[in-house]
């Protein structure tokens, strides 16, 4: 087992006025794990991923991760030039809505070669053989290449987000209810696509959701957040079945079989 | 390989008003090399909370559980992660994947995720589903569209794909016929034959003659609500 | 004279929009906010150049003026007169006469000169906007030299026409740094911005944003290595002056099909043709 996590959050804690988003938060994230965190809306769990990836700056707390380039490092006292560097090489980040995490107006390809060309690729047929690639391993067809996003389903833009997302080999996803808003076969297919893809790349991932079977299926732990504050956290199985937690207890109770 | 020392375990139900259960006190017992052990006692006795404490999945309220090097009763959760990958395996009842997945890819998942190559994975997993009977035709279809039965040998052939070090069986001949039976009971035989310790639930008092060397009665551990 | 301040803008004014400049001229292709102000004319028309020219013109310039290289069309005159009326300064059509040349979509044929002053109308001066409407966020790609989506725009040109199709406005880079948008100038015009004695100037009214090309600077043009940058042209040479390496307009004389192909700098091929030159079909009379 490596002796590094790849990501160390430390006492992170962020107020929006006198209200709390989230506090006190502190957990290590090793290679190859994938994360959930679940709470209910207003939980402060979409707040604390965007404090970890960046998006928000957190008021207290620092978020360590251990960079390819130069080890571990404070994300948050990184220049910001640097923490867009990491941001389109070690990391990825796939909206809830895909339209947030692509560029409608932008064709498939184009979508997945822009992470390529922002760390410096400049050789169209190679950009293309990429895209290519990559669209076949989020299983669209190759003759989509040229197609808007707008063309697709929702299940295939979500698709299209992922392989935009991971064209760099990213060493740790973020994502925001990824399976959120699609239908439930679509899905499993997607749920599928990730495990498989988390498990040939040997990604790390956080993803944040209120749907308890995607973690089942995709989390190796989990983190459960009340109130801005994590209640209970371990082994995704150990807190879905023997939750320790009243409100993880009420949360697994008032979930049909998960 | 597989150690169970004093152990402890209580259920707080917070929606119940906080009632607190205390269910099992003083478990012991352990498993070596190459033993099979079976769990016996009365429906409700235990068997399965001492299981899941073991593979991790209930927590320890008190006393030790250790598998292999691995102190599983207190431990990280990727130390467990990392236990279940290399070191132990589980047969449950229930067959829980997600859905869509062909049945060829279930099985393989195990030995992927230990980074053995795809095509050798592919090829481990259709040699145990051949042993387990289950038809060639069905390899590329979900096993969440199998029947009772098919669902069991499913879980069975994923449960040996690998040659885990140590095994927990929950009733891994329930719902079979004689002959499928059969295979399993020779399955868990050659794990024995080649060391592996074995901690199993058989109601089906036969197999569990043929191929368990002991019983432990979990009825000694219950504690009287 | 007239009873306008000299060259219409006070002067205050002027000297907001200098200082817009210097600072221009210090960050070479960084686009510079600037209080643009009402002009007697509409937007569209050149009212971030015309600033930039007031703010540069001094009595004894000669200014010259040109909407896509002719100095004979509405635009062109229309800002000619102008300056001849505000500022009384001394006008030419001839390229290396003029102190301050004013430019809508061209750079003239003839090679610019130290001491020379191109002024670019500008009409969108963010080249990142096809791609990115929010300025807030262009602003800081330009900041942190966030440039992939740049290359997004070529890369969709070949995708769906097979080649680099962006044949003016064509995106280019500044000393290795900013990414400039040299005006709607067609891609044949961009290898003279580079290493040019001249300086260059770029004004946006509706937009409010002044830049600049200090007198040798570096510009490249984006390109792909299998894909590089190609100054093209209509392969023909000017049916009036027989120049076969200049920049030509399509004219259409008839209609039966009939077209002929003219330099669109008209000082050059006018002084092409005092010199003797003869094109396919120039006038007979001209020869004699």
């Amino acid at each position: 087992m490596s002796a590094t996590p790849l990501l160390t959050v430390d006492g992170i804690g962020k107020s929006y006025g006198a209200r709390i988003g989230c506090a006190d938060v502190s957990f290590d994230l090793w290679p190859g794990e994938v994360m959930g965190i679940v709470g209910e809306s207003g939980s402060g769990k979409s707040t604390l991923l965007g404090c970890l990836a960046g998006h928000l700056t957190p008021d207290t707390g620092h978020v360590i991760f251990d960079t390819t380039a130069d080890g571990p490092r404070d994300v948050l006292a990184m220049s910001e030039p640097e923490r867009r560097m990491l941001a389109r090489t070690d990391w990825a980040f796939v909206h809830q809505n895909p339209r947030d995490g692509l560029r409608m107006g932008v064709s498939a390809g184009g979508n997945v070669g822009e992470r390529l060309m922002a760390v410096g690729a400049r050789h169209y047929g190679q950009i293309r053989d990429q895209a290519t690639e990559w669209l076949g391993r989020v299983e669209i067809n190759a003759d989509r290449i040229d197609d808007k996003p707008r063309q697709f389903s929702g299940g295939m833009q979500q698709r299209l987000q992922i392989a935009r997302n991971l064209v760099t080999g990213p060493r740790l996803v973020f994502m925001d209810e990824p399976t959120g808003g699609l239908d439930v076969s679509v899905q499993a297919r997607l749920l599928d696509l990730l495990r498989g893809l988390v498990r040939r790349m040997g990604l790390s991932a956080v993803i944040v959701t209120h749907d308890l079977a995607v973690v089942r299926l995709l989390a190796d732990r989990l983190v459960v957040m009340k109130d801005g504050r994590i209640v209970e956290q371990g082994l995704t199985d150990q807190v879905l079945d023997d939750p320790q937690h009243p409100y993880t207890q009420l949360l697994v109770s008032s979930v049909l079989q998960v | 390989m597989i150690a169970v020392q004093d152990v402890e375990k209580r259920f707080t139900l917070h929606t119940q008003g906080g009632a607190v259960l205390q269910v099992m006190a003083g478990a012991s017992l352990s498993v070596a090399p190459g033993e099979c052990v079976a769990l016996i006692g009365a429906s409700g006795a235990g068997k399965s909370t001492l299981m899941r404490m073991i593979w991790g999945n209930y927590r320890t309220d008190g006393g030790l559980i250790r598998v292999g090097d691995v102190h599983v009763s207190g431990a990280e959760p990727r130390a467990i992660i990392a236990l279940r990958r290399a070191t132990l395996g589980y047969v449950s009842q229930f067959l829980r994947v997600v859905p869509r997945v062909p049945t060829l890819e279930v099985v393989a998942e195990p030995l992927l995720a230990l980074g053995i190559y795809e095509a050798e994975a592919r090829e481990r997993a259709a040699e145990i589903l051949t042993r387990v009977n289950i038809p060639e035709r069905l390899w590329s279809l979900s096993p969440t569209t199998f029947s009772g039965g098919e669902q069991q040998r499913v879980n069975i052939a994923r449960g040996f794909v690998h040659h885990w070090p140590a095994l927990l069986l929950d009733e891994p001949t329930a719902s079979l016929d004689g002959s499928n039976r059969a295979v399993v009971l020779s399955l868990i035989a050659e794990a024995k034959a080649r060391g592996a310790a074995i901690l199993g639930i058989f109601h089906d008092e036969s197999a569990r003659a043929q191929v368990c060397d002991r019983e432990v009665d979990v009825t000694s551990f219950a504690v009287a609500p | 004279m007239s009873d306008y301040n000299f060259a219409y803008l006070d002067e205050q004014t002027k000297r907001m929009i200098r200082r817009a400049i210097l600072k221009g001229v210090a960050v070479p292709g960084y686009q510079v906010p600037f209080a643009s102000r009402e002009m007697p004319m509409p937007y569209g028309w050149g009212t971030g150049g015309v600033q930039v020219t007031a703010a540069c013109l001094t009595p004894d310039d000669t200014l010259k003026v040109i909407d896509q290289g002719a100095d004979d069309t509405t635009n062109a005159v229309s800002i000619r007169k102008f300056f001849e009326r505000t500022a009384g300064v001394a006008t030419s059509t001839h390229t290396a006469e003029a102190t301050i040349i004013q430019t809508r979509h061209r750079i003239p044929e003839a090679a610019l000169s130290d001491g020379q002053i191109l002024v670019y109308q500008v009409p969108i001066p963010e080249p990142l906007r096809f791609l990115e409407p929010r300025e807030t966020e262009t602003r800081r790609m330009h900041a942190l030299e966030d440039y992939g989506l740049m290359h997004v725009k070529l890369y969709e040109d070949i995708a769906r026409n097979g080649a680099i199709a962006t044949s003016y406005a064509y995106p280019v880079k500044v000393e290795g740094r900013y990414i400039m948008d040299p005006s709607p100038i067609p891609k044949f015009d961009n290898p003279k911005l580079s290493n040019t004695p001249a300086l260059q100037l770029f004004g946006a009214g509706r937009e409010q944003r002044i830049y600049a090309i200090p007198p040798f600077t570096q510009i490249v043009s984006l390109d792909f290595e299998d894909y590089p940058f190609e100054a093209s042209k209509a392969p023909h040479a000017c049916d009036l002056c027989a120049d076969d390496t200049t920049y030509l307009d399509e004219v259409i004389t008839d209609d039966h099909g009939g077209r002929m192909f003219v330099c669109s700098d008209t000082d050059h091929c006018e002084t092409r043709r005092d010199a003797g030159y003869r094109g396919r079909l120039a006038p007979q009379e001209d020869a004699a």
